[in-house]
């Protein structure tokens, strides 16, 4: 049967009924960013949300997370993931605590990116993509962030980390907790 | 990295040199909502002949006259009009608007109310890219001060006029930095394209007429109005007004942000004495990419003894295009097949998927690039890869095609002899066997 076949990630997505619930402080927060759109388009609120969604989740877009979403601003289950599988800053599976995302693109690339990756892969024990047993690192490897000029540069959570070396990358590191 | 003006007094970067010149309270001691109160007491026809006068170009890569764009808006029209700032910062080689946000975000939002009184709006978003996180809480804070000193609201500075402002996160997708796809992207859905005409001036945002202007275009409005247009339009040349930004990158001992006036000469001396020379002496100028990833790149011969001007008409003269002024500079020991490779996986892994031609042309390219990177290139390559971009140009839904296929063309025709190495003699550009 496909069943057996299908991924792990699929099975959840189709059969999990459970709608996410969060603290009234967090439904504030979202309908703050619901408040800046007209009445009638309040789908323009969708983006900021899911990164809502995704803080509150544990740094991915589970299945509660999406069909709380669907049901807050009265949208099939269907839109939200259309709009959430577009972007890549939201996760689809669960990432460590620290999200390092190196900028591979070009200034970063001629600048020393891949002597950055290889040492905080080799640190980790990981390739970029997957994170680490403990939870607590994923690398990922993204495209250009407006960095070029402080080349190589990566993403960890919403910083910045710019003009990296790999003594500044150990420091960096060791000051993730 | 270094952030300051040559050849011209710092304009757009003006409040970088003054301390806490992000704040309101600053800003104002130093001019700043004047040219608001200005624009208050003009009318609208005047200050679009005033940006007409200007010779302002959209500064997010296009180069569409601004005045112009401003000037198809119906105001007339019963609906709803919006003022949308692209902070989508997203080219790569391109980081000036970051700095604009992070140093002066009071010009943005000045320029942004300025427009929206000229276009009889009353709404505004800036669209953010999603990285810049902590640029939005930068503006968040300055349109928070704004609203609080009567700046943004009902009835600004008791003129009449009604203009608020609000940040809008995108969230990972370069594709949003054409104007059409963001405004898909702003009303919730993916960031897909829409068919143009109708334009976003008459039908944007929610159907609306609608103005998308770049952080940078929009900051030097203030700046245009205090001035007047041909006074602005005279600190560069009669066709490319102004002042320019440019994001300087990659191998010069001082990269950053440099102001210039359009027109300012030459490129040869901006590279090899204002951005300090080559980062590792010895090592002699290859290429230059001078316009953000999506313009054609130069080789050394297009540049050293040709005087090169630095605006639009300069850089078209010598074979390649403005674009966001991201100029990425790259000396001999780089492989042009293979910063070629790096940039079509940038344009496969941010093509929408929207049409055909760039969804399935950019990939299959990938993949013609990978098998050379292995050593498996083959002579006829050059010319698979030039038909599969000559199938995306003009022939995609979007610019995103074509930014993707010129700097191919551009790379095999101005570096023959590197693609040669990989496809012919099948060892890298700097001698490695690339089966080693």
């Amino acid at each position: 049967m496909a069943g057996t076949t299908a991924t792990s990630y699929t099975d959840k997505v189709l059969v999990s009924g459970e709608v996410a619930e969060f603290s009234p402080a967090v439904i504030d927060e979202m309908k703050a960013h619901v408040a800046k759109y007209p009445a009638d388009r309040s789908r323009s609120a969708l983006i900021p949300l899911l990164f809502v969604v995704q803080r509150e989740r544990g740094g991915w877009l589970d299945n509660p997370g999406i069909n709380f979403l669907a049901q807050f601003l009265n949208l099939e289950v269907t839109d939200v993931w259309e709009t959430a599988t577009f972007y890549s800053m939201f996760n689809l599976r669960p990432v460590g605590r620290h999200h390092i995302q190196i900028c591979k693109t070009l200034s970063c690339k001629i600048m020393g990116e891949p002597e950055i990756t290889d040492h905080i892969c080799t640190k980790l024990g990981i390739h970029p993509g997957e994170t680490t047993e403990d939870g607590k690192y994923t690398v990922t490897m993204v495209e250009c962030l407006g960095s070029c000029g402080t080349a190589p540069m990566m993403q960890i959570g919403f910083d910045y980390h710019e003009d990296l070396t790999v003594e500044k990358v150990d420091k960096i590191l060791a000051d993730c907790k | 990295m270094e952030i300051k003006a040559l050849g011209c007094e710092p304009l757009s970067l003006r409040r970088v040199f003054i301390k806490d010149g992000h704040t309101l309270d600053v800003y104002k001691k130093d001019g700043g909502y004047k040219s608001l109160e200005k624009a208050l007491g003009m009318t609208q026809d005047a200050i679009i002949q005033e940006v007409k006068d200007s010779a302002l170009r959209g500064r997010g890569g296009a180069g569409f006259p601004t005045g112009m764009k401003w000037s198809f808006v119906p105001r007339d029209s019963p609906k709803q009009k919006y003022i949308v700032c692209n902070a989508d910062e997203s080219e790569p080689g391109s980081f000036k608007d970051r700095y604009l946000m992070e140093y002066d975000p009071h010009a943005l939002i000045e320029g942004m109310i300025i427009a929206g009184y000229t276009l009889g709006s009353n709404t505004g978003y800036v669209y953010g890219r999603g990285e810049y996180r902590y640029l939005l809480d930068i503006m968040d804070v300055a349109i928070n001060e704004a609203r609080a000193a009567g700046l943004l609201g009902k009835n600004i500075l008791g003129s009449g006029l009604d203009f608020d402002l609000h940040t809008h996160t995108g969230a990972g997708a370069y594709i949003c930095g054409e104007e059409t796809a963001l405004l898909s992207s702003l009303e919730g859905y993916r960031g897909h394209p829409r068919m143009k005409p109708p334009f976003p001036a008459i039908e944007g945002l929610y159907a609306s007429p609608t103005i998308v202007n770049n952080v940078e275009t929009l900051t030097s409005i203030p700046q245009i109005i205090n001035m007047g247009g041909i006074a602005w339009r005279d600190l560069g040349t009669e066709k490319s007004g102004g002042t320019k930004l440019w994001s300087i990158s990659g191998h010069v001992k001082k990269p950053g942000v440099y102001e210039l006036p359009m027109g300012y000469a030459d490129m040869e001396k901006f590279i090899h004495e204002d951005c300090g020379g080559m980062l590792r002496d010895g090592k002699k100028l290859k290429a230059v990419i001078p316009g953000g990833s999506s313009v054609y790149i130069m080789n050394a011969g297009q540049i050293l003894g040709q005087n090169v001007t630095l605006d639009y008409e300069g850089l078209v003269a010598a074979g390649s295009m403005l674009g966001t002024g991201g100029m990425m500079v790259m000396d001999e020991t780089v492989d042009i097949m293979e910063t070629t490779k790096n940039l079509t996986e940038f344009y496969k892994h941010e093509s929408c998927g929207w049409c055909t031609p760039c969804r399935e042309g950019t990939d299959w390219l990938v993949k013609i690039f990978n098998r050379i990177s292995i050593g498996e290139g083959r002579p006829e390559d050059a010319q698979l890869m030039l038909d599969i971009c000559d199938n995306i140009e003009g022939k995609s839904f979007c610019p995103l095609g074509d930014a993707a296929a010129w700097p191919i063309q551009s790379a095999i025709k101005q570096f023959p002899g590197d693609f040669k190495k990989w496809l012919v003699d099948n060892t890298s550009a700097n001698g490695v066997s690339p089966n080693v």
